[in-house]
């Protein structure tokens, strides 16, 4: 089977561009979803990236956000409603030389899929998560999310969330990912930035990106982030700084930062795991067992 | 049986922590290397210092399909031991026991009792574990077995450990045999030799094992009894055999990590029981709707709920049916020893390949967890691999459908990296190019094509696996129908039955999907009495039996006390059924292990 690395070095110079990732069918989002920008930013970031369709494994659970990978020209799985990351770990770990990158929403992300997140965290596996993050639940109509804020009313929180939300970031960091940012959907320039450097850095990269719900979600709007957005960028952050980091992600006023909190080199899961180093994509090897392993398997039984 | 020359159980009896597991290991060893059959079944309680663990090993010159009826020789490690059991040993059979701290009441009438000093014997040692080692060489002696062998397989055992370790345990070894030897009457006869070595193995060792010679390259887990032993086995060769092994947080990321790997083209399993498999179900649905071919295990033991978690059951049947909300098609088979387990997951991986499925096993506390012997020419560690319609080279057109709508059902499957092959896999309903329903209009044209083109793999898989076979005598005054792991204890309980005059065939069954109905009908149209044996509460195989095929019997044995069948409990039913005296007959399980 020929590999991802085989192609690209045999059509040095067959650059794809953002609409060369269109996908067979448009998106069913409503006008003025926080998804398209997102979408957008992920299509460039491929293209600016040289990848291939053929070379990306697009993975999402369910929800509005998770229909992405059918909007999207790449290889796709359109998995369970909060298991995205499971998945994503057994396929690059089934094929490490795929660039997998898995998009879902906040309920799916941080609610239903949330024990996946610790552990695909600290597990450091090589791949982009990007959370379509708008505090609410819209597939269902909207519902409060883990990501809603104290107080936030929504159909089943009718007097107001009593519950604080999760912190995608702070969590992420304490965790031990090894990537953290934040993006914002109404800024693609910024986020398809971010996407390259998550699809580039090796192991496991979160982008929780502000992806405002305009129909069920009034209160964390578009404009309310343009007014308060602010790249880390832009000041003089210490990515290998936790501390500093954690106490910028908890920022939530009249300044909300974006950008990369924490930024580490550190071995992925499949780098530590020896039976990865030779022999190519584990999908891909023969099957079956030699002669001389047999007969030891057997030895030692008797 | 009456064809064997040698027939001989012993038992361990003591707490968790006083390491029944190593002389068990060194006997087992001992009779394989001697060519002997083994069968063992180990009974012991969800602890791991304190309680009370009981470990059978039954051991023939023929082979053995249970742990059987009675006891020949039993070893106490401690006082609650011989309190359970001494007295229901009969006479003739032995009793050893560690005569400084252990008092025997109630003993029958020509039981003979065999008292080891084991601090006189071990010089004072403050080594608890001496009284195991002093006791398996006075086992050695009452079988009337050369020392030299046991010396061997202490030597093999714990060589790693040193040679001044190897030989205090001979030595103490030694002490054991001498004074059984000079105290002690042994067994009457000779111990016979086989013709050649055997090997021992787990169930779950067997079905790792055939799942590493079926190619698998994925396996994940996460820990829970009685099907640890699968996850033991993998991560001790995962790397000398390239096995990607992975301990998950939970069995949904189990489930959905091999299905990840499953889509990338590597065989890929997973093994659990009853409460984990709970947690997979929707990830079984998945890799229906996906059509990505991948293997669940689930080992039995006794529920609902966490229930008993060291105890044996078959009560997970329509759990496994039923697995996953919706209306599809899973390959499902229920091996009936440990050999045929093995022989099974090459089989299984072969058809889900094929069908592009998902796959169960279902095995149980006792295949599992029991420790057998096994002819080592018998295991195939290269079976015939077949992955089915699948795509291996990169094309220059686009065009691909991966649901392709097909006369057989089954669409070319591409795996995703392969140029000229991008696709997508979605659980959503989808149409034949992958777009979701929903998202063009909800169609129910293409939703009911769709429906239908996955049901069309399984149409002709009947073919694909053998049909149940009859054993045993076609005009038998009764057919015995059993499935998964009461085979063996079928098997013997009908050679007790032909002692006492009554002549039975059996019927097992291991496919449970697909069920050959019309096979079975056939073979059950011809019996003139029909008993069912299970060992769980509501006939969970009679009730889908009757469900695919109308078919009824004439009476049930089941057992749900948490213990295996011993071969008397299905001969008594059976003569109960038979005179008529009760059509649902329950075993009293005697020894309170």
């Amino acid at each position: 089977m020929t590999t991802t690395t085989d192609i690209a070095e045999g059509q040095p110079d067959a650059q794809l561009t953002a609409k060369d990732f269109k996908g067979p069918v448009d998106p069913d989002w409503c006008a003025g979803c926080g998804d398209f920008g997102v979408l957008n930013s992920l299509q460039r970031a491929c293209a600016e990236l040289g990848l291939k369709p053929h070379e990306l494994l697009i993975i999402s659970g369910i929800g509005c956000s998770s229909n992405l990978p059918g909007y999207f020209n790449a290889n796709g799985m359109h998995t369970l409603h909060g298991r995205a990351l499971a998945v994503a770990t057994g396929a690059k770990l089934g094929n490490h030389e795929l660039n997998v990158i898995v998009t879902v929403g906040d309920g799916d992300g941080y609610g239903i899929g949330g024990n996946h997140f610790v552990h695909t965290a600290r597990r450091n596996v090589d791949l982009t998560y990007v959370v379509m993050n708008n505090q609410v639940y819209g597939l269902t109509t909207g519902q409060v999310s883990p990501t809603s804020s104290l107080g936030m009313k929504t159909k089943s929180t009718p007097f107001g969330s009593v519950e604080m939300p999760v912190n995608p970031i702070t969590s992420a960091i304490m965790n031990g990912a090894t990537f953290v940012a934040r993006g914002f959907s109404g800024d693609i320039r910024h986020l398809t930035d971010l996407i390259k450097k998550g699809v580039q850095h090796k192991g496991f990269a979160l982008i929780d990106v502000f992806s405002p719900c305009v129909t069920f979600n009034l209160d964390n709007t578009n404009p309310f982030f343009k007014e308060r957005v602010k790249k880390l960028e832009d000041e003089d952050h210490d990515t290998s700084d936790w501390k500093a980091s954690c106490e910028k992600a908890m920022i939530w006023g009249d300044t909300i930062y974006t950008g990369i909190f924490i930024q580490r080199e550190a071995p992925s899961l499949g780098q530590r795991e020896p039976v990865l180093d030779e022999g190519g994509p584990l999908g891909q090897r023969p099957l079956g067992i030699s002669q001389e392993q047999a007969e030891k398997i057997i030895q030692r039984m008797m | 049986m009456s064809s064997r020359k040698f027939d001989f159980a012993l038992a361990i009896g003591g707490e968790a922590g006083q390491g029944i597991a190593t002389p068990g290991d060194i006997l087992a060893r001992v009779f394989v290397r001697r060519g002997l059959h083994l069968y063992t079944y180990n009974a012991y309680q969800s602890i791991i210092r304190g309680g009370h663990i009981f470990l059978t090993i039954r051991v023939s010159d023929q082979e053995v399909y249970s742990h059987g009826d009675k006891l020949d020789l039993l070893m106490c490690l401690n006082q609650d031991t011989a309190d359970r059991h001494v007295g229901l040993m009969g006479p003739g059979s032995r009793v050893i026991f560690n005569s400084d701290s252990i008092k025997i009441d109630g003993a029958k009438e020509g039981v003979f009792l065999c008292p080891m000093p084991v601090s006189d014997l071990t010089n004072n040692s403050r080594n608890r574990l001496f009284q195991n080692t002093v006791a398996v060489g006075a086992i050695m002696a009452l079988l009337s077995l050369e020392f030299e062998i046991l010396e061997e397989s202490l030597t093999l055992r714990f060589q790693r450990r040193g040679q001044a370790v190897v030989d205090e345990n001979v030595a103490v070894a030694r002490a054991g045999f001498d004074y059984a030897n000079a105290n002690f009457e042994p067994f009457p006869g000779t111990t016979p030799a086989g013709s050649k070595p055997l090997a021992v193995w787990a169930g779950n060792d067997a079905l790792a094992m055939g799942g590493a010679a079926a190619g698998v390259k994925f396996y994940s887990a996460y820990p829970m009894s009685p099907s640890t032993g699968v996850l033991h086995w993998m991560a001790a060769n995962a790397r000398s055999l390239g096995i990607m092994v992975r301990q998950v947080e939970d069995e949904i990321g189990v489930a959905n990590m091999a299905i990840g790997a499953a889509h990338t083209g590597c065989r890929a399993m997973c093994a659990t029981s009853g409460g984990g498999f709970a947690l997979m179900t929707e990830a079984i649905g998945s890799a229906g709707m996906m059509e990505i071919p991948v293997v669940f295990i689930n080992v039995q033991r006794a529920g609902p709920s966490t229930g008993v978690p060291t105890k044996s059951e078959q009560g997970d049947l329509w759990q496994v049916l039923g697995a996953s909300q919706g209306d599809f098609e899973r390959l499902i088979v229920a091996p009936k020893d440990s050999l045929d387990a093995f022989n099974t997951m090459p089989e299984l991986f072969n058809l889900v390949d094929k069908c592009q499925c998902p796959g169960i096993v279902i095995s149980d506390l006792l295949i599992s967890e029991g420790r057998f012997s096994v002819d080592p020419d018998d295991i195939n560690m290269h079976p015939k691999i077949d992955r089915g319609d699948l795509i291996t080279e990169p094309s220059s057109t686009d065009g691909y459908k991966r649901y392709k709508i097909t006369e057989t059902g089954i669409s070319p499957r591409a795996l995703p990296g392969l140029e000229g092959y991008v696709h997508v896999v979605a659980t959503d309903e989808h149409d034949e190019d992958s777009i979701l329903i929903s998202d063009e209009f909800t169609n129910p044209h293409k939703r009911r094509k769709m429906v239908e083109k996955r049901a069309r793999k399984f149409q002709h898989v009947t073919k694909d696996v053998p049909p149940p076979e009859l054993e045993g005598p076609q005009d038998a005054e009764v057919t015995l129908i059993g499935w998964g792991s009461t085979y063996g204890v079928i098997k013997e309980a009908i050679e007790q039955l032909k002692l006492k005059g009554v002549t039975a065939n059996h019927l097992p069954i291991k496919w449970i999907v697909p069920l050959q109905g019309e096979v079975v009908t056939d073979i059950l149209s011809g019996s003139k009495k029909r008993i069912m044996v299970e060992n769980n509460y509501s006939g969970q195989f009679y009730r889908y039996l009757r469900s695919e095929t109308g078919l009824s019997v004439d009476g049930h044995i089941r057992k749900y006390d948490g213990e295996p069948f011993m071969p008397h409990h299905i001969t008594d039913g059976v003569l109960e059924v038979l005179a008529g005296k009760t059509d649902i007959y329950v075993p009293y399980q005697e020894v309170v292990v």
